[in-house]
């Protein structure tokens, strides 16, 4: 193939994945501009939101294609059992380093802002607000991602190329809408 | 799995840092608050795209690393094609959306003209991030779908965050 009839069937195929990504980060956008007070009341919850919202793509990605790969080899049936141990397994690592890794990224932005010398709120409260979010965030992704991955199966789709961009989308949005909500609820139970 | 999400937070937190650093003129200004997780996941998304590509020909067989290789050339030529045509309707977007929200402080055209400039040094990045990171994985004899997809991703969202300040530095 030349190089034109390459790139003209490379962007034609990457536009959709793409568009949809980018209405998913617009959405995540609007949330993010929305929350400005929780941003200034949480003194270092910005710095945590490049580590959050990649860790969502990141662990739900390779749920979807560890679920994908288990479809392929026909290890996994496509129904939503949770008997099964495999797809039991899958999701509870999934979410297992989901909070892990949330809970680590907030006490890593608290220690080099202090070292920075910059201002931050106290400890609990940005691992309080991690961790919750990464919570809510893990189940909505989990749950969205295994339906998709199924139904998409089912009715005869790749499921390799159904997940980057389900997870790019509604990793953006609910990431994002979640950190404002565990934002909120820490602040109100703190009585800020 | 978890030493390499643990090692990506902490870059992932390095582009925080540099957010946290230009909080305040986010925060006086909404329509770049609202470009900032679209930048990083679209510049992170350009990435990733041209490294499943290219993995999947590297196991395919089908490509080559030389500069006259069709199918090397084709997709970096579709991932500069893609940046340049996605980033002004980005810009657009997000003007939008914070004027019907929180009401915009800049011009549409300004909004327009940052998310442009970052798209197209973005494209040139994550072009470059992308072929080094897939030309070293073969060349070391790992398996490209392993590792450069995770790596390129979350280079991108890095470069998204410093492009974003650079251009913003130079244009506003």
């Amino acid at each position: 193939m030349s190089i034109r009839a390459v790139a003209r069937e490379a962007y034609r195929e990457a536009l959709p994945a793409l568009g949809a990504s980018v209405v998913g980060g617009l959405f995540a956008g609007v949330v993010l501009g929305g929350m400005r007070s929780e941003l200034q009341q949480v003194p270092g919850l910005l710095v945590l939101v490049p580590a959050l919202l990649a860790t969502r793509g990141n662990v739900y990605g390779s749920l979807g294609a560890r679920l994908a790969t288990g479809l392929h080899q026909g290890l996994l049936e496509p129904r939503i059992d949770l008997g099964n141990e495999r797809l039991r397994g899958a999701v509870a690592a999934a979410i297992t380093n989901g909070l892990f890794v949330s809970v680590f990224a907030a006490t890593a932005a608290y220690v080099l802002l202090a070292l920075l010398g910059e201002a931050a709120a106290p400890l609990p409260t940005l691992v309080a607000v991690s961790l919750l979010a990464g919570l809510l965030s893990g189940i909505t992704l989990t749950v969205a991602v295994v339906s998709v991955v199924f139904v998409g199966f089912r009715r005869g789709q790749n499921p390799d190329t159904l997940v980057g961009p389900i997870v790019t989308t509604t990793g953006d949005v609910f990431g994002m809408a979640f950190l404002l909500l565990a934002a909120r609820i820490v602040l109100f139970l703190g009585g800020v | 799995m978890l030493p390499l999400l643990l090692a990506l937070s902490l870059v992932e937190l390095g582009s925080g840092l540099v957010l946290g650093s230009f909080e305040d003129e986010l925060l006086r200004r909404p329509s770049l608050l609202v470009l900032v997780p679209v930048t990083i996941g679209t510049a992170g998304n350009l990435g990733s795209i041209l490294a499943a590509r290219l993995s999947t020909a590297v196991h395919l067989g089908t490509v080559t690393f030389s500069p006259e290789d069709d199918t090397l050339v084709g997709n970096a030529v579709a991932t500069a094609g893609l940046a340049v045509s996605v980033f002004p309707v980005v810009g657009l977007g997000a003007w939008a959306l914070t004027e019907l929200t929180v009401g915009a402080t800049l011009a549409p055209t300004r909004v327009v003209l940052v998310a442009a400039c970052s798209g197209a040094v973005l494209a040139v990045l994550a072009i470059a991030v992308t072929l080094l990171t897939t030309y070293a994985a073969y060349r070391l004899g790992l398996d490209p779908d392993d590792v450069v997809i995770p790596v390129v991703t979350n280079t991108c969202d890095v470069l998204g965050v410093l492009v974003l300040f650079g251009v913003v530095l130079v244009v506003l």
